[in-house]
């Protein structure tokens, strides 16, 4: 009974869209979030340390 | 290529490297795969769980013809005197001359032809109305039109479309001004009344088909009027917009496609006639010349010079140090 | 007293006459088996350089496709209508979407490493175009993905779109103001494309293996000598 609740949304990003406008460029809140998690994650990825792992033969 | 040959070629760091000879690591690739997989699943089940995701319902000729009466009425006229974006499109809807989107000699769109043939005032005005049964005067009016000549149906529509640009809208009715547009009041008169009824969607659809899976031509009308135009640009989907980037409300939308969409916003493309074909043009050569980057001095030495390598490879480069 | 199996006593199972390995399947065969040794195409061990998370995101975008088309999938079982009628096709769509958005999350993050890694070297460059052109297919198919939906969104995307398309003359038989034509783009030609372009990009990186760092002093502008060169890993070894 509560998987129409699950099947909507908990956050409704209906609605007017947000957009930052900078220069000529205009972008959406949304769009902008995305991009910048994009490179947040990619220099998470290659900075964090990665496990170190067994050599063959060791 | 022989032994001698690659003997022969010079090494380059930017398109060659010595194969590794070094250590191995145990490395499971299904399990990784599969661990992603779950990763993967977890992750779109809560962004749509917590984020569902956008459906504004379609507009119809229906609702537009009852909202927007008088943009609708204005539309249709330019429909029938074959001033309306698909009418002077040219290829693939019709021939207008001089209407191809071309860089120098290069017209793709000319060379291809006309192979989705739409006539705006047979088949947006006449052909529905001709459909609309027991409709004496609206029939009569049609026939009128169809059996004037060119000058007098180009006289009668440019009174039209000078009368409904001081239309009014009261309660859903079109109100025109009077003029000496003949037979013309009554046809776009009686096309915004069976728009409002719903029948103009149905009968553009299917084209006396049962089955038809094609809107082209509902579109095409809903495109040539500003009631379509407008709600996209309060939702900043407008080309000048970056539009093609975005997605109704607040959700993500194309983000890939921002090169793409930034050309719209540059000079000469975003006030140039040839703006699409422009881009095109410009997306294919950068596109291509991503493929082929490995090919391509200066660009493809950028990650040597960048250094990021150091920082991915760093372990590496300090176990080499250290032997 | 012998049993009767039903199966010959001898059955060889490769060509072993000039005559049969001239047939194409023995050489077909032997192709296949020559580029990708069993423990090349599957294998347990990886060269020790890699051990960064960026060399995690070509899998990511991998399963993210997966999750792309079973869910394209499901929404098939029911129509492209079921969505806009049902909670739970809703959901379905929305699987979708995000899926959609994982896809290309991953991949230009996998596409900016491998940017930084230079990828392409050691005669890898097939494998770097591969996986340009993915991209590139990829963002068609999601085209006619957004052209399926059947609201508002397909409707202002196909007619802006129409002027870009119809300038190139691809207008004249790629229709974006035909739904039926789209979907079955969408549903049937692009992903297929996708899968054999995204397939030939995974079997390439396994026949040519990941690329190995810079060498230390190949960031120094004058880094070439006259050495001799290898360009692919020999075969047999794993890559």
């Amino acid at each position: 009974m509560f998987l129409p609740a699950l099947l909507g949304a908990l956050i409704n990003l209906n609605g007017s869209g947000r957009y930052i406008h900078w220069g000529f460029i205009q972008i959406s809140v949304a769009n902008f979030v995305v991009i910048i998690l994009m490179i947040v994650v990619f220099v998470l990825a290659i900075l964090l340390p990665f496990p170190k792992r067994k050599r063959d033969g060791q | 290529m022989s032994d001698d040959t690659k003997k022969a070629r010079r090494f380059k760091p930017d398109r060659d490297v010595k194969e590794w000879k070094g250590a191995y690591v145990p490395y499971d690739i299904l399990k990784e795969a599969f661990v992603a997989f779950l990763a993967v699943a977890v992750l779109i089940v809560l962004l749509a769980v917590v984020f569902s995701s956008p459906d504004e319902p379609a507009i119809t000729l229906k609702t537009w013809s009852a909202v927007d009466p008088v943009d609708f009425a204005q539309t249709a006229i330019t429909e029938l005197d074959g001033t309306s974006g698909t009418a002077s499109y040219g290829p693939p809807y019709n021939s207008t001359p001089d209407s191809s989107q071309h860089i120098g000699f290069f017209e793709p769109e000319q060379w291809f032809g006309v192979h989705q043939p739409i006539d705006t005032a047979q088949d947006f005005v006449i052909g529905p109305l001709r459909t609309l049964p027991n409709q004496p005067v609206t029939q009569a009016a049609v026939s009128l039109y169809q059996n004037a000549s060119g000058a007098q149906q180009n006289a009668w529509t440019t009174a039209y479309e000078k009368a409904v640009a001081n239309a009014t809208d009261v309660n859903g009715r079109l109100h025109v001004p009077a003029g000496r547009y003949g037979p013309v009041g009554i046809m776009v008169g009686s096309l915004t009344d069976m728009a409002q009824t719903g029948g103009l969607d149905g009968t553009l659809l299917s084209e006396g088909e049962f089955y038809n899976t094609n809107y082209t031509k509902p579109l095409l009308f809903l495109a040539d009027g500003t009631y379509l135009a407008d709600k996209a640009d309060a939702q900043h989907l407008s080309g000048d917009q970056w539009g093609m980037m975005n997605e109704t409300g607040n959700y993500p939308g194309q983000a890939w496609l921002w090169l793409y969409t930034m050309w719209y916003q540059v000079s000469p493309m975003n006030s140039s006639t040839n703006g699409d074909l422009e881009v095109w043009v410009i997306m294919m050569v950068l596109s291509i010349g991503l493929i082929f980057l490995p090919f391509i001095p200066i660009l493809r030495s950028i990650p040597r010079w960048t250094r990021v390598y150091k920082l991915i490879w760093r372990r590496h480069y300090r176990e080499l140090a250290g032997t | 007293m012998s049993i009767d199996t039903g199966v010959p006593a001898e059955t060889p199972a490769r060509a072993s006459t000039p005559e049969e390995s001239r047939q194409w399947t023995a050489r077909m065969r032997h192709a296949a088996e020559s580029a990708f040794p069993p423990d090349q195409l599957l294998p347990d061990r990886q060269p020790a350089y890699m051990a960064s998370w960026i060399y995690v995101f070509g899998v990511l975008t991998v399963v993210s496709l997966a999750w792309v088309i079973i869910t394209g999938c499901i929404l098939a079982i029911m129509g492209p209508s079921w969505w806009h009628v049902s909670s739970t096709g809703h959901f379905v769509n929305s699987l979708h979407l995000w899926s959609v958005e994982a896809f290309f999350f991953f991949m230009v993050i996998h596409l900016w490493g491998k940017f930084f890694m230079a990828a392409w070297r050691g005669n890898r460059r097939l494998t770097w175009a591969t996986g340009v052109i993915s991209f590139l297919v990829s963002v068609g198919a999601a085209f006619t993905g957004y052209l399926s939906q059947q609201n508002f969104d397909s409707q202002w995307i196909s007619t802006q779109a129409k002027d870009g398309i119809n300038s190139t003359g691809a207008g004249s038989v790629f229709n974006v103001l035909n739904f039926g034509q789209m979907l079955m783009w969408h549903i049937v030609l692009l992903p297929i494309g996708v899968a054999i372009i995204a397939g030939l990009h995974v079997l390439l990186v396994r026949r040519h293996g990941i690329v190995p760092p810079f060498a230390v002093g190949d960031g120094d502008a004058a880094a070439e000598t006259p050495a001799t060169t290898t360009t692919t890993a020999p075969a047999g070894e794993p890559a």
